[in-house]
């Protein structure tokens, strides 16, 4: 590079070179590759497979609401077995994976300015052990008596005894097995992640001028190798209930008339130990996709987002205070009331750093050269659904107002919304947004705007009623809802019309797989920076980018990632390798 | 692209506060300066795998305290009688003794080996590595004791069904942390004995070059699963 003033000058390097392994074979190469990209690939699609089994489960289930009694093959026992393995799968298998291993392992290293991850090999790992829980996990389907049916949270008593498909069968050993390794290859990556980010970053990239994109994996990821533990710990304890017949769940109980071997154990503490794992994962899950979000929005809109710092402390605040919630799922459990009021404060209290998130996004926007461009548009979705979700969040954090809508369709509904459609929505957006990266070719716009405009309307026609029902009453984890006062004429035609619906959109995802497939080939060439944006990964030499990402020298990095629009600068975006003396930047000091 | 190296002839104003704080966190390249990768990842993991002690830690007092069954005294479950008295304790105080040495034989070791004295580190390695084995036969025959006197997870002859429960699964997850704690000093103490880290052979598997420094994230670890051994004692045993 030519000259650089003084007031360029960045701090020499303190790390030397990174040694990387150089594959010999085809193998070594594809298969058992040490390159997070080329792990951030295996990952996205075993989560993508995984993901299309839940997405057939949730149609078989809509089956069944929506047309009681005219399948026959869906029995009740078939019906929770769909909707435990639906959810477990949604929320563990393809959002944790797709977003940790899947967009962590293929930006971290990008966008930090980094080689690879810090421990190639440990990151390989992570991966066959995630594919091992995978496999063991669908393994529960041609188990005998197929897979659990205990409902995604597990919980016992009844997850372990003979009424619950899979409770004295194979399936809840399975799948406590599947999440053992699941936690354990998790770890692997993780630990991979968060010394990536703290320790293995390029010259002149402070924690402060990461992508938001990279502070969200990192944080969920930090969040994830504290959370993760407690399912761990409920799985252990859990398969020794089981397995060896202790009694560490499992109160005295009586069984068809029989009096089981169990005695003295406590069910409450499985959901404290479950939950402490589960609020956080919805975090991990959403953290991610805050990132990502910001980085789209910005990129999409010519801005920079507004108020970095902020979001940044925002970002940290939500996971820290994530994990003081935990018991705002069980306010029906019989714990103490006063319980119920702490934890509610601490739940409306999470409300502000997030609503200082949404607000930024907005300003974000606000006033900027906004293009409507497919990773825009699924933006802009994630916001108006996020918000919805969130609203629908603070109904059910109050212990007055939760009581009622406990374990009604009002809850699927906000779940749904909140954790299932809005982060997907993200992941599409950062799928039409990185993919060109991935190939080096665009996805197919026309088919992209078909899939946006159905997937995104057909969400809200299939969860926006279910608030309805739910306000109705109508219960959720039913197999049939049709001799019930609360279930009406209309609530009936809703729920086919939830159905139908349900089919619809998740044809729309077949057309995103083929687009995804077909574009690898026949997409549009991409180049090395399609939508002129200025985070490292798009200024690599090669796209896609080779193994060890940046060719002889790494980047130094000059400025924030959200140098956009710049008065004074000859281009509307200026990447952080530019220095700052060829051209100014907004970065707030 | 030598010349980015300058010196800063403008040190940059430090900010006060917490602000001060952040950018220090925050500051270029490297949170945690002169801390590398791997003992990063080590801290990081212990963290990770304090959380999994704590909960079983913590699942194991909810199940103490909500009993309403009599918990086994300890003092009485774990005693020996030798010379034809009971002394209570005594086998885990000199499990807990051989522990808590082989931590001392370990920061030894990780002394020996930033002096590149290969023999030294490598024998005081596998030292450790025979005092956690040590640990780990005992507490075999302390699960054969039990075993044969009737303890099961299921329920033994004395009180409250978990005391079993908790006891082998405390005690085994911790000894399987031994177990492989042993294997790996055994592996490393093999690698310093060769000289892997002074030729810097790469590593089979990994095909990383060693340092000296992983002698000391190998007593990370070390320390690690000796100072949870002291609360499993201290809450376990001692309550």
């Amino acid at each position: 590079m030519v000259d650089v003033t003084p007031a360029d000058a960045v701090p020499p390097a303190e790390v030397g070179e990174m040694e990387l392994y150089h594959p010999h074979s085809w193998w070594t190469k594809y298969v058992f590759s040490q390159d997070a990209k080329v792990i951030a690939v295996q990952y996205s699609i075993t989560a993508t497979a995984i993901g299309l089994v839940a997405l057939v489960l949730s149609w078989l289930m809509r089956l069944q609401l929506g047309f009681p009694g005219t399948f026959d093959f869906i029995t009740p026992e078939a019906y929770y077995q769909f909707i435990t393995m639906h959810g477990m799968i949604m929320v563990i298998y393809l959002l944790t994976a797709l977003f940790l291993g899947g967009f962590g392992n293929y930006l971290i290293p990008l966008m930090v300015g980094a080689r690879d991850m810090v421990f190639p090999y440990v990151n390989m790992l992570s991966y066959w052990i995630y594919l091992l829980a995978v496999l063991v996990l669908v393994s529960g389907f041609f188990a005998p008596g197929g897979p659990t049916g205990a409902g995604w949270t597990l919980y016992p008593p009844q997850a372990i005894m003979s009424g619950t498909p899979g409770g004295q069968d194979w399936g809840i050993i399975l799948m406590l097995s599947s999440l053992i390794l699941f936690i354990i290859g998790f770890t692997m990556g993780g630990l991979n992640y968060v010394v990536t980010v703290l320790q293995g970053r390029t010259r002149g990239m402070t924690l402060m001028r990461l992508p938001l994109t990279v502070w969200g994996i990192f944080t969920a990821t930090v969040m994830a190798l504290l959370a993760f533990p407690a399912l761990f710990v409920a799985c252990v304890m859990m398969l020794l209930d089981r397995v060896l017949g202790t009694s560490f769940f499992m109160p005295a109980i009586v069984e068809m008339g029989e009096q089981l071997q169990h005695n003295g154990g406590s069910p409450i503490l499985f959901q404290h130990l479950f939950w402490f794992f589960g609020h956080p994962e919805v975090y991990i899950v959403a953290l991610p996709a805050f990132g990502i979000v910001s980085d789209l929005i910005s990129t999409h809109a010519r801005k920079n987002i507004f108020g970095y710092r902020m979001m940044v402390w925002a970002i940290i605040a939500i996971g820290a205070l994530s994990f003081v919630v935990w018991a705002h799922h069980m306010y029906v459990s019989g714990m103490h009331p006063y319980f119920g009021f702490f934890f509610a404060t601490t739940t409306l209290i999470i409300a502000i750093p997030t609503a200082i998130k949404v607000y930024n996004w907005v300003l974000t926007l606000w006033r900027g050269d906004i293009h409507l461009t497919i990773p825009m548009l699924f933006a802009l979705a994630f916001i108006v659904t996020f918000v919805n979700g969130g609203l629908t969040g603070l109904f059910l954090g109050n212990v007055v107002v939760d009581v009622p809508l406990s374990d009604t369709m009002f809850v699927v509904a906000h779940f749904h919304m909140v954790m299932g459609v809005a982060p997907i929505l993200v992941i599409f957006g950062a799928i039409y947004h990185w993919y060109p990266k991935v190939t080096g070719r665009m996805l197919n716009e026309a088919l992209g705007r078909f899939h946006f405009w159905v997937t995104f309307l057909g969400a809200y026609l299939i969860f926006f009623p279910m608030h309805y029902l739910g306000l109705m009453g109508i219960p959720r984890r039913y197999a049939e809802l049709t001799d019930m006062n609360v279930m009406t004429e209309s609530a009936h035609h809703l729920n086919s019309f939830i159905s139908i619906m349900a089919f619809v959109v998740g044809f729309a995802q077949m057309v995103f797989l083929f687009n995804l497939i077909w574009s690898i080939r026949h997409g549009r060439e991409a180049g090395g920076n399609p939508w002129r944006a200025t985070t490292l990964e798009w200024q690599t030499p090669e796209t896609p980018p080779a193994h060890g990402n940046f060719g002889k020298e790494l980047p130094i990095v000059y400025r924030w990632a959200y140098d956009y629009s710049v008065p004074g600068a000859k281009e509307d975006f200026i990447p952080q390798n530019v220095p700052g003396s060829f051209a100014p930047s907004r970065e707030p000091a | 692209m030598a010349e980015t190296t300058l010196t800063h002839s403008s040190p940059m104003a430090r900010p006060d506060g917490w602000r001060g704080i952040a950018t220090d966190w925050a500051s270029d390249q490297r949170a945690f300066k002169n801390v590398s990768w791997g003992k990063a990842m080590m801290w990081i993991f212990l963290l990770s795998d304090t959380f999994i002690f704590g909960c079983f830690l913590l699942s194991y007092m909810t199940a103490r305290m909500s009993t309403r069954v009599p918990w086994p005294n300890p003092s009485e479950v774990f005693a020996l009688r030798i010379g034809g008295s009971e002394i209570p304790l005594i086998l885990i105080a000199i499990m807990t003794f051989v522990l808590i040495s082989s931590s001392g034989t370990m920061a030894m070791a990780v002394n020996f080996g930033y002096r590149r004295d290969r023999r030294k580190t490598a024998i005081l390695m596998l030292l450790t590595a025979a005092l956690g084995a040590t640990f780990v036969g005992m507490q075999a025959f302390e699960w054969t004791k039990l075993i044969t006197e009737g303890v099961r997870p299921w329920g033994n002859p004395w009180g409250a069904a978990q005391f079993g429960s908790c006891f082998f699964m405390i005690t085994g997850f911790h000894g399987t942390h031994v177990t492989i704690g042993v294997i790996f000093l055994i592996i490393v103490a093999r690698k310093v004995w060769r000289g892997d880290f002074d030729t810097g052979r790469p590593g089979f598997f990994t095909s990383r070059r060693g340092r000296y420094e992983n002698v000391e994230i190998m007593g990370l670890y070390w320390h690690f699963v000796d100072l949870v051994w002291v609360f499993i004692f201290a809450f376990f045993y001692l309550w």
